[in-house]
């Protein structure tokens, strides 16, 4: 265990860069190569992708990490439909660098993912490069990429109130 | 009675365990109203009503606007105030993802560890 572990360096941080950009960071305690095989190895991918803390699991899960690879995950949420996403690798350098496509949505992001050593442990950059400023509104607007159980339930309580459902977060 | 919380969750929980609270968004879903007009209507003080909205306010479920010396509640988050929660709920989903993330790298240090022993 980390004595340090709590310090807020270690914290997951999203930002939207410009209008079309959103970048997550998060530094992990262990060399890049590691974190790199973690993220193109199915069988590892399946251990963290759909953690349950969020309603989410995993129904399937496959990925053919190298450029021009597929891959897919399908995704169950208690009380809604399987969601699936696919796209394709575009760019895939060992211990350094990620890049896909999100082919869900038309307008879906490019992902770039970053893996920089930092003396033992690692720098993650995660990059989402949407192909305008609209999709990427139209995806927050839409909550896309993932919405916790639990404004799931609080969504269905304000339907159930009868609020009408754009309106509500 | 009123209370605060800490994350967006705990908020929204908060605001929606109260009955009177529960009784604006209704109305709120119905029509704008002024804090005066849901006083009223729920025979509380205008203090204790303020109070309430200032909940439901915190937790993203009502956005105010003062118009000359009336507040008008609405259901809803403002444009900026939805970026913000949205951002917050994808970076809970990418930290819950992360702190799984981090366990997985902690197994195959340990692995990576042992094996580099064995071959020794």
């Amino acid at each position: 265990m980390d004595a340090r572990g709590s310090e807020p360096t270690n914290r997951t941080k999203v930002e939207r860069k410009s209008e079309r950009e959103l970048v997550i960071t998060r530094t992990f305690n262990g060399p890049a190569r590691i974190v790199f095989e973690a993220w193109t190895k199915p069988e590892l991918l399946k251990l963290w992708w759909a953690p349950k803390s969020t309603g989410m699991s995993l129904i399937s899960c496959e990925a053919d990490v190298r450029a021009g690879g597929r891959y897919r995950f399908e995704v169950g949420r208690e009380g809604s439909k399987a969601m699936a996403f696919f796209g394709r690798y575009v760019e895939v350098i060992p211990h350094s660098r990620l890049v896909w496509t999100n082919e869900e949505s038309d307008d879906g992001a490019v992902t770039t993912v970053t893996f920089e050593d930092k003396g033992g442990k690692t720098l993650l950059v995660m990059h989402e490069l949407y192909p305008s400023k609209e999709a990427l509104d139209a995806s927050i607007a839409g909550m896309e990429g993932g919405m916790p159980e639990t404004f799931a339930q609080l969504d269905a309580l304000l339907v159930t109130l009868g609020a009408s459902v754009g309106r509500v977060p | 009675m009123v209370q605060y919380a800490r994350t967006p969750f705990d908020a929204s929980f908060a605001a929606l365990s109260d009955a009177t609270r529960r009784g604006v968004l209704e109305q709120l879903v119905r029509a704008d109203a002024s804090i005066t007009d849901l006083a009223d209507k729920f025979h509380m003080t205008l203090t204790g009503m303020k109070k309430h909205v200032v909940v439901l306010e915190q937790a993203g479920l009502v956005t105010t606007e003062k118009l000359g010396r009336v507040r008008t509640c609405k259901l809803g988050l403002s444009r900026l105030e939805e970026e913000a929660a949205w951002i917050e709920r994808y970076r809970q989903l990418w930290d819950a993802r992360f702190d799984e993330l981090e366990k997985v790298i902690e197994d195959l240090k340990h692995k990576e560890t042992i094996n580099g022993r064995k071959r020794k």
